[in-house]
């Protein structure tokens, strides 16, 4: 598949936006006029609200407007649901609680907006808050998952009746039957802790309503700017060409920036209406944390049934997963987590059941790896149990297991975040692992390595993972390619980006069929006044889905360039060649003619066309696959630990990924190091702490704490094995989750492995050295 | 709130400018003098994004108030290609990779430009002691690290 641009690995054509300090983010926009807002926030978790006055705000200098609930009349309404839950799985049940855009009545997370300040800076919006008098009558907060689900100690939604957002039983074969006739069966509760997405740039909403040309700019960090702009515009009456929504650089996505119906995006365009005058509002590192949206935090209570020689027959997986305290995601994570537990195993018979509860605390919606790494972290954990139980190898256990190619396509059963049926479409998955046990050298570590580092008295040890990666899910994403008259070509898309490296891969893969260099492609992404069709940058879809809409228009538009240069050059379209920049006749080049020339020639001023003729260089493609290319690998990690301190270092980390055809190698493998080091995050760094009165206690930097140059290991050792999708012309599948999705489930095998005498089994997937200290402490008493 | 007339060299060029005694050095820089290459990540001098050097060394300039700086000489990710070529450090970091949100590109470049003005041939801990202050959500750091090293190797 590689050709001269396509495949190769050039650097990217947008950095020489970002490293100068031109490229132009959120917070560097500036409209004469503007102000500025901040949100008053909720100190309590659950609170009723009896009175918010804020009177006295109004008389500070320089504040504009003060609004709560209240005061947006009809205008205030829940949601709508983002994400509704799917309606083909039989029998279940979903509670919708989308979003409100500020507290009404009542306050159910800590961080909830009750205000929203209007000032001339931001400064004296926050000093308002002051001003402002809230009364607030706390109430018992819910945070524990199981209490939860028993209604205890309160309702989060007192209409309800429950705390229950979703209840979902799915199964394939027959479980029951199957642990009946099972050898062994190994029972286990584990936890998967909550994280944050933490992007570098925080959220931010930069809106403009001009009045005399009736047209609404925004400017929003999102992920999803079309969905964006058709919701805005639904709610205001306006026509969705009335608004335009605009995604400047974005400082890192990580699935938060996705959400729409927040405080900033329904209220901040209603008010901008009202008080004729642009609003900015730059969310900061402690809403951040505390209210935009976050991941993980997971109960399972699951089971493996196999036989004496280690052959799965079955696995049960019954889990409490926590939505916060709305679901306007539906039910998008806890999905994932059902269509990956199986990972890419064989399992003749599986029963999952969701149970999902509304709890105090902050929304969860998808964070990098999005309901993946929970269910690939519980079936490892299972099978590592497994191993040891059955006194087996934890790679040997995994190779026996392992799905064959010619098993592929397999249908699994289970109907996931896209609404249908999880199908692995193709992968190699025992040679994934085989790959990575040559890297690693596994037999030699096992054998030699390890044994003489436990002789000299050092705590090594090896994590051995495999997992899945659903990606480039539906469902659709659209594209325009156009060829201008200065001979260069302009690609549009609905999706928006947030450092992946779209404008250099799609321009590769445009490059690749017009014959122009990449640097002659421009690409727009997350513009509505360029492409206003689309779903969104979400579930590693961009360069599989919004690339192959890419590729569809630019193959219409190289067969537009062959017709047309046919007429123009009076030879046969088989006699053109197509290269730098120009067409010519075969054999004679001087016989040219340029892109830029034809794009002219091809949009006529005078004179007939023939029917059927489209004007201009240029097409519109769209993409929808049935459903989502599934990514896999495997990942082994190596770790030291101090015994004395629990210090741990990471002495080697390599990954085997195959995501079918690689578009540029270099920015591919950037993709993969960035999501190890948010596992290794997740599995040793951060953890998102509630207390028991749902306040967060990490809300910043100081306390939830993101790797840092120092805690990565010397290098990330990536191998690739391509197997191509078939549901796409170029073969590709998703990447970006596929780093966050083994990394916690590695990082506990190794942990396990180093301080092999303490005979630990870890049950959750978040780590540090004093956790690590209190199992071993805990071990050495049980001893 | 007190004002404060101060005089600095911000890139090379003399500035005169009035800030309230409450003006960071980053608000300054992105509000009053229009160099928004440097960038908010936090406000509280954890994430380092807003790296700028002040007379040679790193700070977070969201810890230093503006009125701080009179006679100071700033140098800003603005300031760093000088007549249209790019700091040896900022091709490397293309050559390697090491892009891609590029939020905390800014302060990044500005910690390894210090480094080597200071070291220039760095040991690989030494390049990741450097770096340690600059929080990156994206790359995982590889490609940063070793766009240092190559800038350190190629400037030898």
């Amino acid at each position: 598949m590689t050709g001269k641009v396509f495949g190769q690995p050039i650097p990217r054509l947008e950095d020489q936006f970002l490293l100068t300090g031109t490229a132009k983010f959120i917070d560097d926009i500036e409209i004469p006029g503007m102000v500025h807002a901040a949100f008053l926030r909720s100190d309590y978790a659950h609170a009723r609200i009896k009175k918010i006055d804020y009177s006295a705000a109004l008389k500070r200098p320089g504040v504009i407007a003060v609004y709560t609930a209240e005061d947006f009349g009809d205008y205030w309404r829940p949601g709508p649901l983002q994400v509704p839950p799917p309606t083909a799985i039989k029998g279940s049940q979903f509670n919708a609680r989308p979003l409100v855009p500020i507290a009404k009545d009542k306050v159910r997370f800590s961080g909830e907006p009750l205000a929203v300040v209007i000032a001339e800076s931001r400064y004296i919006a926050e000093d308002a808050f002051d001003d402002i008098i809230v009364d607030l009558e706390p109430l018992p907060a819910v945070v524990d998952l199981e209490e939860a689900w028993e209604n205890k100690p309160a309702l989060v939604h007192d209409d309800l009746g429950t705390n229950m957002a979703a209840l979902v039983k799915q199964e394939r074969g027959n479980y029951e039957e199957a642990r009946a006739k099972a050898d062994v069966v190994i029972s286990r509760k584990i936890l998967v802790n909550r994280n944050a997405a933490a992007a570098m740039e925080n959220r931010g909403f930069v809106v403009n309503w001009d009045e005399r040309e009736q047209e609404m700019t925004v400017w929003a960090t999102t992920q999803a700017p079309i969905p964006l702009r058709n919701t805005i515009a639904a709610r205001l009456g306006l026509f969705e060409n009335q608004v335009r929504v605009i995604t400047p650089f974005i400082g890192g996505g990580f699935g938060p920036k996705i959400m729409t119906s927040q405080a900033d995006d329904v209220l901040l365009p209603w008010i901008a209406m009202k008080l004729k005058r642009p609003i900015k509002w730059i969310e900061d590192r402690r809403e951040n944390f505390l209210a935009t949206t976050s991941e993980r935090d997971q109960v399972h209570y699951a089971e493996i049934a196999l036989t004496k020689d280690g052959v799965i027959l079955g696995v049960k997986d019954v889990f409490y997963h926590n939505t916060g305290a709305y679901d306007p995601y539906g039910m998008t994570v806890p999905l994932n987590t059902q269509t990956h537990t199986i990972s890419n195993y064989r399992v003749p018979s599986f029963y999952t059941e969701i149970r999902m509860v509304f709890t105090n605390q902050m929304v969860v919606t998808p964070v990098r790896g999005a309901g993946r790494p929970e269910g690939v972290f519980v079936m490892e954990r299972l099978m590592d149990a497994a191993a040891r139980e059955l006194n087996m190898d934890p790679a040997e256990i995994r190779l026996k297991n392992l799905l064959e190619p010619n098993e592929l396509p397999l249908r699994t059963g289970i109907i996931g975040q896209d609404f249908v049926e999880g199908v692995l479409d193709s992968g190699n998955y025992k040679a994934n692992l085989q790959k990575l046990m040559e890297m690693v050298e596994y037999e030699k570590f096992r054998k030699e390595i390890q044994p003489a580092l436990r002789a000299q008295g050092k705590h090594v040890g090896m994590g051995i993972v495999c997992f899945t990666e659903g990606t480039a899910v539906g469902p659709y994403e659209g594209a325009r390619v156009t060829i201008g008259g200065n001979g260069k070509v302009s690609v549009a898309t609905g999706i928006s980006t947030q450092g992946q490296g779209h404008f250099t891969v799609f321009a590769q893969i445009v490059a690749e069929q017009l014959g122009v260099k990449a640097e002659d492609v421009n690409v727009v992404t997350g513009d509505t006044a360029h492409f206003h069709w689309g779903a969104g940058t979400f579930a590693s879809r961009g360069a599989a889905v919004a690339g192959t809409a890419i590729y569809n228009a630019a193959v219409k538009v190289r067969e537009k360039i062959f017709a047309t240069a046919s007429k123009w050059l009076e030879v046969p379209p088989e006699q053109i060649e197509l290269g730098d920049g120009k067409v010519w006749v075969k054999g004679k080049p001087e016989q040219f003619i340029t892109l830029g020339d034809l794009a002219f020639r091809a949009n006529p001023t005078r004179g007939v066309i023939e029917p059927g003729v489209e004007p201009g260089l240029e097409a519109t493609g769209y993409y929808g696959p049935p459903y989502g290319a599934t990514g896999a690998g495997a990942v082994a990690m190596i770790v030291e630990i101090d015994p004395e301190t629990m210090e741990l270092k990471i002495k080697r980390f390599v990954i085997v990924h195959d995501c079918g055809t690689v578009i540029n190698p270099l920015l591919l493998e950037g993709q993969v190091e960035g999501g190890v080091s948010m596992g290794i995050g997740n599995a040793f760094y951060e953890k998102m702490v509630y207390d028991e009165n749902g306040q967060l206690l990490t809300a910043s930097f100081m306390d939830y704490l993101m790797p840092q140059a120092t805690d990565m290991p010397p290098k990330i050792e990536i191998g690739h094995l391509t197997t191509t999708s078939p549901l796409n012309p170029l073969g590709i599948k998703g990447v970006g989750e596929a780093g966050a999705i083994p990394t916690p489930s590695a990082f506990v095998q190794a942990v396990e492995d180093a301080l092999f005498e303490y005979q630990l089994e870890i049950p959750e997937s978040n780590l540090s050295p004093s956790k690590i200290f209190e199992y071993v402490q805990k071990a050495s008493k049980k001893g | 709130m007190s004002f404060h007339r101060i005089i600095l060299t911000v890139n090379g060029s003399t500035e005169q400018v009035d800030v309230p005694g409450n003006m960071t050095l980053l608000q300054m820089l992105r509000e009053k003098l229009a160099l928004t290459g440097t960038k908010n990540g936090c406000a509280a001098g954890e994430c380092g994004a807003c790296t700028v050097l002040m007379n040679g060394e790193p700070v977070n300039s969201c810890m230093v108030l503006a009125a701080e700086c009179d006679g100071a000489e700033i140098v800003t990710v603005e300031g760093l290609a000088q007549d249209g070529q790019l700091d040896i450090v900022q091709q490397t970091i293309i050559d390697e990779g090491g892009v891609q949100c590029g939020f905390c590109t800014p302060g990044m470049l500005i910690s390894a430009r210090a480094l080597l003005n200071r070291n220039p041939s760095p040991t690989e801990a030494e390049i990741r002691e450097a770096l340690v202050g600059n929080l990156c959500r994206c790359t995982g750091y590889a490609r940063i690290i070793s766009a240092v090293k190559a800038a350190a190797e190629a400037t030898q």
